[in-house]
């Protein structure tokens, strides 16, 4: 692809990073008990569902899986030429009581991250709400931390960090790029830093 | 996508699944406790109404309402218009006090078309004259979809009084574009002459045409034709062109019963067909406001200007 700068995890790389994660979130948690995982679509809900089945792996339990579309909670409607791109919100439990751990591909400005949980408070009151993203890239604009991190990448602002899961690309693998140097279709498949 | 929706031909084919693949994850939101998400909180948008109505009226309201948007009901009795004021003052006054959008609904064809030439937000028609009422047209094909799964190759036969109606002439043009078989039936008097160039076919014998249909599609009949002698008397039509108790075992199993309401028990549809399982007229009106809340969306929720904003 032509821009690409760096690849900065391999498909090996990412499942030590979920592995990782799902350990992280057992000890902090003291266990899988009240834990639920809801990921941002897209691509956050297959990363929290990668997770869920390592977590069963390791603790033998089963936790709920969500998935959530912020879309009409983006503080930039109005602002683009069309109205962003709509996807599927599923969660199918019971959010109130339970530590919900919002699950992103990329962390940049922190906007996404506040719509989530303005769009997850609509469905009940979490006991907790924690963050896991694979990557964070820096540069926010709101004060928003990640409790789980798969790797911190310095990047500049006019770079792009791009996702991709076997599951809607094919392959496993997260790319440093020039920005505008992949191309920006199909709508709402653009790398997640330019899209806020 | 166009900025107004005067008609369904302002809509592709592509866009009408972007509408309606949208209204799914609006229908998600209808199921939440809260039902309402904030997208389009701070803009306004107001429903002129000059033409009673109760569903489209209250579900436009609903859908505004549901996406945080503040929403003015200007009806024509008690307000600016019983004193005689113009379409054209009464639309500059709303403009002046900010409307984003307006929906209209005018017993004039063509008002929603004129309002677009005063305003600068956007106009969706609500039903004009016997023109169009194409959110009600894209609401139904949400309902065929949902149930049957598709659009393209449905059966469908909209059945009554096609002359006068705008969700006639809105539901042919649909279906016809999403590749479904229309076929139109009803009283030789009631079938516009110029049907056959909607890509539709016409039939005056119900009976042939219900043993091969996905679809029935019941249209109201509006007791005052009979009096401009459209048909000779409401009990033969519904005789010869009603949905009956007797007919409805000739529609195939797992085939729909629909109706834009408000319907007349016992004249185009017998009391017990309206309440079949298979007739999924309480559904159409849940699926408005899905359909309504995503064409505001879409509607509103971009600035319809191309330009590099993509930093925000």
């Amino acid at each position: 692809m032509g821009g690409t700068k760096a690849r900065l995890l391999d498909g090996a790389e990412i499942r030590r990073s979920v592995t990782r994660i799902a350990h992280e979130i057992l000890e902090r948690n003291k266990g899988a008990g009240e834990v639920a995982l809801v990921g941002i679509a897209n691509r956050g809900d297959d990363l929290a569902r990668r997770l869920a089945a390592e977590i069963e792996r390791i603790e033998g339990e089963q936790v709920p899986v969500g998935a959530l579309d912020i879309t009409f909670y983006r503080d930039d409607i109005g602002m683009r030429a069309e109205a962003p791109e709509v996807h599927e919100t599923r969660i199918g439990f019971d959010i109130n009581g339970r530590t919900v751990v919002l699950v992103d591909d990329v962390l940049f400005t922190g906007r996404t991250i506040r719509a989530a949980m303005d769009a997850l408070v609509d469905f009940g009151r979490p006991t907790a709400i924690q963050l896991a993203v694979l990557v964070d890239r820096g540069h926010r604009e709101l004060p928003i931390r990640p409790d789980y991190v798969g790797k911190n990448v310095p990047t500049r602002k006019d770079e792009d960090v791009r996702v991709m899961l076997a599951e809607l690309d094919g392959e496993d693998a997260v790319i440093l790029e020039e920005r505008g140097a992949a191309p920006r279709s199909p709508a709402g498949k653009a790398a997640k830093g330019d899209e806020r | 996508m166009n900025r107004h929706l005067l008609s369904i031909h302002d809509v592709s084919a592509v866009d009408i699944v972007r509408i309606l693949d949208t209204a799914e994850s609006f229908r998600e939101v209808g199921t939440r406790v809260i039902k309402k998400v904030p997208a389009l909180r701070g803009r306004t948008i107001v429903n002129l109404f000059y033409e009673n109505s109760t569903r489209t009226r209250i579900s436009f309201e609903l859908a505004a309402k549901r996406l945080s948007a503040d929403v003015i009901n200007f009806t024509t009795s008690g307000t600016s218009v019983s004193k005689g004021e113009s379409l054209k003052d009464t639309a500059l006054t709303l403009q002046a006090m900010g409307a984003d959008a307006i929906v209209i609904r005018h017993s004039s064809s063509g008002a929603p078309f004129t309002l677009t030439k005063w305003v600068k937000g956007s106009v969706l028609n609500a039903g004009d004259g016997t023109h169009e009422h194409p959110t009600q047209a894209l609401l139904d094909m949400y309902t065929m979809r949902e149930r049957l799964g598709k659009i393209e190759g449905l059966r469908v036969a909209i059945v009554g009084d096609v002359l006068h109606s705008r969700v006639a002439r809105s539901l042919s043009f649909g279906l016809v574009k999403m590749g479904a078989e229309v076929t139109l039936v009803g009283p030789p008097t009631l079938i516009p002459p110029e049907a056959p160039s909607w890509g539709v076919q016409v039939s005056y014998d119900i009976d042939g045409v219900l043993p091969k249909l996905d679809v029935c599609y019941m249209l109201r009949v509006q007791r005052e034709r009979q009096r401009q002698q459209y048909f000779p008397s409401v009990r033969e039509y519904s005789r010869l062109f009603g949905l009956t108790n007797a007919r409805v075992g000739m529609l195939p199993e797992g085939s729909l019963i629909m109706h834009p309401g408000p319907m007349n028990r016992g004249v185009e549809i017998d009391s017990d067909v309206a309440d079949l399982p298979q007739s999924v007229i309480e559904e159409q009106v849940t699926n408005g406001i899905a359909v309504r809340m995503s064409l505001l969306y879409l509607l509103l929720g971009g600035t319809g200007v191309e330009e590099a904003s993509a930093d925000v």
